[in-house]
């Protein structure tokens, strides 16, 4: 709100806020803190809060209790995860934004029907089709490429590529065409390049929704071996008992990497996120 | 709209398929349309995916819906009629769970939708001024929706925690000057849904202020400078100019956050499964999908649950659809 401010209202605005981000950080301030403690020190009321003791043996001991083939290796689970993301990533970018210029940018009889198919589509969340897919598929249980292939083709970032690329004037497809370059040229070295907030916007969107996926890896998948992390999460928060510093630990290990890339890519992220709302 | 640098001049000679400059080829000529044949060819990976891996399981839903099927039985799959549905509904061992399901699901979305939406309305018009440091704090309040569901379950595993040593029975221990003991937030019946309300919440809000902020940054300055020189007071201003300028996204966020609580899943298996949450108070329609799919492997019945969960949704989208469309026609 555009209203003048005292230097007193910027004091006030500033401890709101600071003491609501408190408040709203605990939780994860909990997490980073407990994974460097001692495992009995984190269950212990409110001194669970002072950073005593600080050391990374807990993640070593993540590590250490996870380097066997009946538990499986950790770094098997974030190599699994990372596979997935990134094939989901790219190839999700790829399919969806050739699919959004086909059906927006070339005129062609049918493709009014095939877009109101994608919309129709983008009605069905992936749970009310989670169970025949069990079923369909359940021979390829326990396999990498099961865990990816149902997500690449995604009806909403399709959408996204919609909204963005139906706002791209015509004249720059018309100079490309009289310069000879067919659909895929125009498409490939002329859009791409200038629709690159879109495709941050939708590649972040699908790694975020892609690396805490659970309902898809819970019903496909039993083997440690191609188990990606937050099924393992999950499994590994049930042994008993508990040992919390391990479990903390391993839990930061599953988050720092959408931490970082939301640390870099943020902006996008939000921008994304916000536009694709507003706009829908 | 960004303008693109015009093709840089073409070299002279054929530019191979590999360089970003288009060749300059003197007039092929036009547009000799086969547009219709590169537009299939590019549509059709991603609408095949889609048509294989949403359009047919989906239908294949409906039809195993039907049917009585199990995996790996010896038995080929018999037709079943509307049985399913009338178990879900009707026959006690089976409705019991289903019904106390759907109702835990309606129970969530009726708190969960507006305290989120509020909360979320809130959070973004705190954040919407222009103060130093605003982008660090906004990031602070977004930051829980890049945590998996499965970490944050674990998270707030530890704050509820059943011992007097649990993060929140020792902080009211604090406060109330030790008067309050040890208490199971999960396990007791009466708060396990609160729990899981809290949690989601925690994690789910920064979503949708996100997408308020961006509704409260389109509404025009110049109204709040008329608003004052009426001498509108801050209430007057949030009344007749913040909300309705941003009633479309309100309906939308509000709408997002009912179809999600219909969604809810992840948190509610972890902490059945290894974290002593009560079961009957928490399950939801998915967990009941889930659970008799692969625990009872009655995929038929299954299938009439994701029936069943898929009408709800679409219900509450085409709700979304009419209430949104006077604002968004164009």
């Amino acid at each position: 709100m555009a209203m003048t401010r005292t230097p007193v209202r910027r004091v006030v605005d500033y401890t709101v806020l600071s003491v609501l981000a408190f408040i709203f950080a605990l939780p994860a301030l909990y997490l980073f803190l407990g994974s460097l403690k001692p495992s009995d020190e984190i269950l212990n009321g409110l001194s669970g809060f002072l950073p005593t003791h600080l050391s990374f043996d807990n993640y070593a001991a993540v590590l250490d209790s996870l380097s066997s083939d009946s538990t499986g290796y950790f770094w098997q689970f974030m190599g699994v995860s990372v596979l997935l993301a990134f094939v989901v990533v790219t190839g999700g970018l790829i399919v969806n934004s050739m699919a959004a210029y086909g059906l927006t940018r070339l005129k062609w009889r049918g493709r009014n029907a095939v877009f109101a198919l994608v919309l129709l589509l983008m009605l069905i969340p992936f749970e009310s089709v989670a169970v025949p897919l069990f079923y369909m598929f359940n021979g390829q249980r326990n396999t990498i490429y099961i865990q990816a292939l149902p997500f690449m083709a995604n009806a909403f970032a399709i959408y996204q590529f919609h909204t963005f690329f139906r706002n791209i004037p015509p004249s720059i497809e018309e100079a490309a065409r009289l310069d000879g370059a067919g659909p895929w040229r125009t498409f490939f070295a002329i859009i791409v390049p200038m629709s690159k907030p879109v495709f941050a916007s939708v590649a972040i969107l699908t790694f975020l929704i892609q690396w805490g996926s659970f309902l898809w890896p819970v019903l496909m998948v039993s083997d440690p071996s191609v188990r990606p992390l937050p099924l393992e999460m999950s499994v590994f928060q049930g042994q008993q008992p508990p040992d919390w510093g391990q479990i903390l630990a391993f839990g930061v290990l599953l988050v720092l990497p959408v931490l970082i890339v939301f640390a870099f890519f943020q902006r996008w992220f939000v921008e994304g996120v916000a536009s694709s709302a507003v706009k829908g | 709209m960004k303008t693109v640098e015009p093709a840089h001049a073409a070299a002279p000679g054929r530019a191979q398929a590999t360089s970003s400059a288009p060749s300059a080829k003197p007039s092929r000529p036009p547009r000799g349309n086969r547009d219709w044949l590169h537009g299939l060819l590019m549509s059709a990976p991603a609408v095949g995916g889609l048509i294989a891996f949403v359009g047919i399981p989906f239908g294949y839903a409906v039809v195993l819906s039907f049917y009585n099927v199990r995996l790996g039985s010896p038995l080929e799959p018999t037709f079943f009629g509307v049985e399913h549905y009338r178990r879900l509904f009707t026959d006690p061992d089976l409705s019991g769970p289903f019904l106390r399901a759907l109702l835990n699901n309606l129970t969530f979305a009726a708190v969960v939708v507006p305290l989120q939406t509020g909360l979320a309305l809130a959070l973004a018009i705190l954040l919407n001024r222009k103060l130093k440091a605003i982008g660090l704090f906004r990031s602070f309040f977004f930051m829980p929706v890049v945590f998996p569901m499965a970490l944050v379950a674990v998270i707030w595993r530890l704050i509820l925690a059943r011992s007097e040593q649990g993060m929140l029975n020792s902080l009211l221990n604090a406060v109330t000057f030790g008067n309050w003991g040890a208490f199971d937030w999960l396990g007791d019946s009466l708060t396990a849904m609160g729990s899981i309300i809290v949690l989601s919440v925690w994690q789910g809000v920064g979503f949708q202020m996100v997408i308020l902020l961006a509704g409260l940054q389109q509404i025009p300055g110049e109204l709040y400078e008329a608003a004052q020189l009426d001498r509108a007071s801050r209430w007057q201003q949030f009344r007749h100019v913040t909300l309705p300028g941003i009633r479309g996204t309100l309906v939308f966020v509000a709408m997002l956050t009912s179809v999600l609580s219909f969604r809810v899943f992840d948190q509610v298996y972890i902490l059945i499964r290894g974290g002593g949450l009560d079961e009957d108070a928490t399950r939801t329609v998915m967990y009941q999908a889930v659970t008799t799919a692969f625990d009872q492997n009655n995929i038929g019945q299954a299938s009439a649950i994701t029936v069943v969960f898929f009408l709800i949704v679409v219900a509450l989208t085409i709700v979304q659809r009419r209430v949104v469309r006077p604002e968004n026609e164009d």
